[in-house]
Formats: structure tokens, C-alpha cells, sequence
């Protein structure tokens, strides 16, 4: 299985039915509002200037 | 013993096998300017700086964790093991408090603190904070000894917490998530004091630019299992085990070079079988053997492959198997009869990767016999096998086994069912929905963003916390505990007398170590060494008549009466 297929229909939470939800316990996160409220909030706080971030964070090695 | 079947029907001789044993884990967190043009500017090199600030700020300025300025500093132990074969002894230490810090080694290699020489007592000057700290760092201040028993320290370039011994999973779990809280609270130290940088702290393991830190665990073992035995055990669990305790990463190659999600953080950086390195040519298995107990009855096997997780059901999990199998290991020794699959990989090395880098898991990786297996079915081995001879009675060991059981169930049937459960799952998920969301590549900057901004420790940052609050993953201790155990120490081992000494007399315990603790009295001091972690706890303590709130008089006099008993 490729990592494209990993989200392919079926896996999401939008396509979840009965069985995933059971599997899973069902949490309220398993529903697709959920989800999507979710990623808005990761929309809101994910640093904006993700490239200077992303380059900046250089550490010293360790063990 | 367990089992309700008959020795006829071929039950083990062992069984009966569960997690509890001397465990211990120790995270060293990234480290950064908050302030992102002080950190452009910066680079790495002001990482030494702001792990002391990190260290000083808790130690030194917490009010919760003790008095102002005044930290319990790190005893690192004698080089000659303790001889006694009770496991502890009480010694005659100097006269006087002060003296008994001059005499104390306080350098930590490769810290700075080592060029520098510490005279005299170390007064923390009166001040705000910011004096205090600017003081701390100046004097190179990088090491204490927490109320919980913890030793909080600059290790390298990084701020370190080794959380205070153990002998449970879910006990390491409050003690690691301890760690994290007490990280944000020197941030917020930081954030509040005039003129200091203020600092961000990660809970990962790589900057995704070559440099790797470590989340080490410790295990204690018993020394007669040959060393072989524990290598060959060690490397197709270990090489393995991320597929249920990754904490995931999105690129591949130790500079995340190649586009892509992978399980582990640190598999990219594990480069040999065996060995005594941690920073360079990394080994899956290492042989770093200071037992900070006596060494002629303990081995520490000290693991250094594993990923920092947030998860708590992957902290649990991660140390409660790795505790089983080596139950087993022993059971093995001890009876002559094999418990564990006979399982060795072609390359193990090359398997780390191999297995790292496909979240479908279905690759297979050879092993010497010519099979071929996947992650999840040498996974499903020893969990087969160690639940064969587990102690069912026991609930933590149950719990485990049951855990690792329903994880693997998901895992088999579509990876993509266990995001409440597996961090690399819980972090994939999230990717690849949001990728979708915007239509992205795993290339963009965004999903670099968003794995290094998920271990972000900070207060409203962290993504992980925000998948915890939104309950896309459940806790598996409570806020309460945690918030405890930030200055309580576990009541299991030797932490406990250690922490409780700290807690009552800060001011008459000038150092402290895992296997040793001085203690000032009103006729000298007095170093007490504990070779066996199991001493000191709170079950010992009680034993021995020695309350760590009592006058430090009466609290020796039960430490010699305990000595010569």
C-alpha cells in the first residue's frame, strides 16, 4: 500500500461507518465536523511563516 | 502463578512473568528563541545558553519546587561499587554543610560547567530573577536534583530531564509527563523575567537538518543474563516496536532529504547493531553499562532508539514490553527453557529503516533463516509468546497485553483505525487530512511545520495538546497526578527518600545522585549510597522506621539503626 492509499476513501472519517467507530470507541473525533473543526484550529495556530520556521530550528546534536 | 491449565498441557515453568522492574526514562527536549529573528541570528549557538536558563529557572526560581536560589546539586556516585551485600551503607561526610559542597563534583562532561571552578558556597544573589538567572548562567549552573527525585541538567546542547526511578509503566508515564510540566514552567520563568531570552521547548528528536537528541530508557537487568542473549533478544523487538510506539516524521534521511512520512524520529539515525556510542554511529543496541546500582547483581540496559512520545499509551507501552521481554530473558536464564521467538534479522540496521519507512506496513524484512516478516507479525510473536507465560493476575501486566493486543488487531486491519492510539498514526492522520485540505506535497514547509509545531511544548502552541483537547487521543493519567508528581517522587524506589529528603530539608541535603544522598545533620553529615533501587522506597522507608519529614537527627539515627540492623 502506498502512503497515497492510506487516505483514500474508506479511511477517512467522512467514510467511517459503524465498524471504524466501534473499533475505535467511537470518540466525538471520529466524526467529520470534528475533523474539520480541528484542522481549522490547526489553520488558526499553525505558525504562518512556516519556510523561516522550519529553517531556523537547528539544533546541537545530542545522545 | 497463573493458568488454569494443568502443567500437562505444556504451560511454562516461568509463568507468571510481569512488568515490574527498575525503569527509568530521561528526555532530552530541542531547544530554541522563542523569537525567531533572535533565533535566525543565533543558529544552534546559543543552545548551550538557553539550556542552563532552562535548568536555572526551574531549580533556582520555581516556588513550588523549593527555596529560592538554592538547588540540591548532582553526586555522581563513586567509581568503586558499593561492597555491602545488604545494598547500602551510611558514611561519615564532612563536618559541615558548606564543606560538603565544596566536596562534591559538580561537572557534567560535556557541559561548560566543567572549565569552570566552583569554590566556596554558591549563593544565589538577591534580586528579581533575571539577576538570579543572569548569575545562574555565569556560574554555569547545570545540574540539580528536583523535589520528586528527578535530576534536571544541561546535557550537551540540550536540556534534560531523567525522570526519577521506577518500577511500573504507568508510573513513568506521570513521572515523563512531570517533565513536560515542568519544562513549561521554566518557559514561562523565562517568558516573565526582564531581559532574558525567552525559549522554546520541543519534545522531539530531531531538527530535520542532521542533529538528533535522545529519549533514553533505562532498564535494569539482572546480570547473569549473558549480553549476547540480551543483543539477540533486543534487536528484532526493538527494530520492530516503532511500528506501535513511532512517534513519526515527516521526511526521510537524517535531513529529511526525501519527501515522505516515516514511524520513527530516530530511526534514520540508528547506524550500527551494537555499541557504547550515543552521538555518533548510534547502535540499536547499546552498551552503556553504569548500573548506578551494584553492578556485580544489575546490568542497565539503556535503550536509546526510542522516540520522544507524547502519547501516553506509546510511553506505556514502549517501557511496559520492552520490561516484559526482558522478564522473559531472565525466565529464560533462569530456567533453560526458551520463552522468546527465534527471530533474527539479516540486518537489523537496515530494517529500522525499512520498517520506518512505510506506514502501510507491509514491507517485510529478511531475516538469517532466509523468512521473510512484517513489523507487525514479529510484533505479534512476542506478544504471543509473553502472553503465554504473563502473570494474568497481575492488572498493570494485563492492561499491557491487552493494549499492545487491540493495537496490533488495528494496525492489521488498516493502520489508519489506530490514530487514537499510535503517536506516527495520530501524526499521519492529521497530515494527511490537512494536506488534502490545501492540496500539498510532502515537500511544503507547512507539514514540516506542522510535525516540528505537534511536540511544541509551549502553551497554545502545540499541536499535539490540541489533539488532546479535542479528545482525538486519550489520556492515560490524570492532570491531577501529574501536577503531583512535579514535586512528589514515586513512592516505588529509592526516589522516594531521595525526593522526600529534598522536599523536607533542602538546605541539609547538598547533593544527591541516583545511589547516593547526603545528608547534613547537627553532628556532621552523613552520605548514605543505596546500591539497590528498590531501597529507599516508601515500603523501605517504613520498614526502617525513617519518616523524610522528621528532624534530620532522628531521620539519621533510624539511617544507622536501619545500617547496622
Amino acid at each position: 500500500m502506498s502512503q497515497q492509499s492510506l487516505n483514500a476513501p474508506g479511511n477517512g472519517p467522512e467514510e467511517s461507518g459503524d465498524d471504524s467507530e466501534i473499533v475505535t470507541g467511537g470518540q466525538t473525533f471520529a466524526s467529520a465536523q470534528a475533523a474539520d473543526d480541528l484542522l481549522d484550529e490547526i489553520d488558526s495556530v499553525l505558525e504562518s511563516n512556516a519556510e523561516t520556521f522550519v529553517r531556523s530550528f537547528v539544533q546541537k546534536g545530542g545522545q | 502463578m497463573s493458568g488454569t491449565k494443568s502443567g500437562t498441557t505444556g504451560q511454562h515453568p516461568e509463568a507468571g512473568l510481569t512488568t515490574e522492574r527498575v525503569l527509568g526514562i530521561e528526555t532530552e527536549f530541542g531547544v530554541t528563541h522563542a523569537d525567531l529573528e533572535d533565533r535566525t541570528r543565533a543558529g544552534a549557538g546559543s543552545s548551550i545558553l538557553l539550556s542552563h536558563l532552562v535548568v536555572g529557572a526551574y531549580a533556582l526560581l520555581d516556588p513550588q519546587e523549593g527555596e529560592r536560589g538554592r538547588r540540591v546539586r548532582w553526586d555522581y556516585g563513586d567509581e568503586t561499587p558499593l561492597r555491602d551485600a545488604r545494598g547500602f551503607e551510611l558514611q561519615r561526610a564532612a563536618a559541615h554543610p558548606s564543606q560538603l559542597t565544596d566536596e562534591v563534583s559538580d561537572a557534567h562532561v560535556p557541559s561548560v560547567e566543567m572549565d569552570i571552578p566552583l569554590s566556596g558556597p554558591e549563593l544565589a544573589p538577591e534580586g528579581d530573577d533575571a539577576e538570579v538567572l543572569t548569575w545562574a548562567t555565569q556560574r554555569s549552573i547545570g545540574n540539580a536534583v528536583l523535589s520528586n527525585g528527578a535530576r534536571w541538567y544541561v546535557d550537551h546542547a540540550h536540556p534534560e530531564y531523567a525522570a526519577p526511578e521506577v518500577l511500573r509503566a504507568r508510573e513513568a508515564v506521570v513521572a515523563d509527563r512531570a517533565g513536560e510540566e515542568i519544562a513549561r514552567r521554566a518557559m514561562a520563568l523565562l517568558a516573565a523575567a526582564d531581559g532574558i531570552p525567552e525559549v522554546a521547548l520541543f519534545k522531539n528528536n530531531t531538527d530535520g537538518k542532521g542533529a538528533s537528541y535522545g529519549t533514553h530508557e533505562n532498564y535494569l537487568v539482572d546480570r547473569a543474563v549473558p549480553f549476547e542473549r540480551v543483543v539477540a533478544a533486543m534487536l528484532p523487538f526493538l527494530a520492530t516496536r516503532q511500528v506501535i510506539v513511532g512517534a513519526g516524521r515527516v521526511g526521510r534521511g537524517t535531513r529529511g532529504q526525501e519527501p515522505g512520512f516515516q514511524l520513527s524520529s530516530r530511526a534514520d539515525f540508528m547506524e550500527a547493531e551494537v555499541g557504547l556510542e550515543t552521538t555518533l554511529n548510534r547502535p540499536i543496541v547499546n552498551t552503556r553499562d553504569e548500573p548506578h546500582s551494584d553492578p556485580r547483581r544489575f546490568r542497565r540496559l539503556h535503550v536509546i532508539i526510542g522516540d520522544a512520545n507524547l502519547l501516553e499509551e506509546s510511553t506505556f507501552l514502549k517501557l511496559g514490553s520492552t520490561s516484559l521481554v526482558l522478564a522473559a530473558l531472565e525466565a529464560e536464564h533462569r530456567t533453560g527453557t526458551a520463552i522468546l521467538p527465534d527471530l533474527r534479522l539479516a540486518d537489523p540496521v537496515a530494517a529500522v529503516r525499512a520498517i520506518s519507512h512505510d506506514p502501510s506496513l507491509a514491507t517485510t524484512v529478511p531475516l538469517a533463516d532466509g523468512r521473510e516478516l512484517t513489523a507487525l507479525q514479529i510484533q505479534r510473536a512476542h506478544l504471543d509468546a509473553l502472553t503465554a507465560v504473563a502473570d494474568t493476575a497481575d492488572e498493570e501486566t494485563t492492561t499491557l497485553l491487552r493494549s499492545w493486543g487491540e493495537i496490533l488487531d488495528l494496525l492489521e486491519q488498516d493502520p489508519m483505525l489506530a490514530a487514537e492510539r499510535v503517536e506516527w498514526v495520530a501524526k499521519l492522520q492529521l497530515l494527511e487530512r490537512y494536506r488534502t485540505r490545501h492540496g500539498l506535497e510532502w515537500d511544503d514547509a507547512r507539514l514540516f511545520m506542522i510535525d516540528l509545531q505537534y511536540s511544541d511544548l509551549r502553551p497554545g502552541r502545540g499541536l499535539f495538546d490540541r489533539l488532546r483537547a479535542a479528545g482525538a487521543v486519550p489520556a492515560l493519567v490524570s492532570q491531577d497526578e501529574v501536577d503531583a508528581a512535579m514535586t512528589t517522587a514515586p513512592t516505588s524506589t529509592r526516589a522516594h527518600l531521595r525526593g522526600g529528603l529534598i522536599t523536607a530539608h533542602r538546605g541539609n541535603v547538598p547533593s544527591a545522585g541516583w545511589d547516593a544522598i547526603t545528608l547534613a545533620g547537627p553532628e556532621g553529615g552523613h552520605r548514605l549510597r543505596l546500591a539497590d533501587p528498590r531501597l529507599g522506597s516508601a515500603a523501605w522507608c517504613a520498614q526502617h522506621g525513617i519518616d523524610p519529614t522528621d528532624d534530620t537527627a532522628t531521620i539519621l539515627d533510624a539511617l544507622r539503626r536501619a545500617v547496622t540492623d
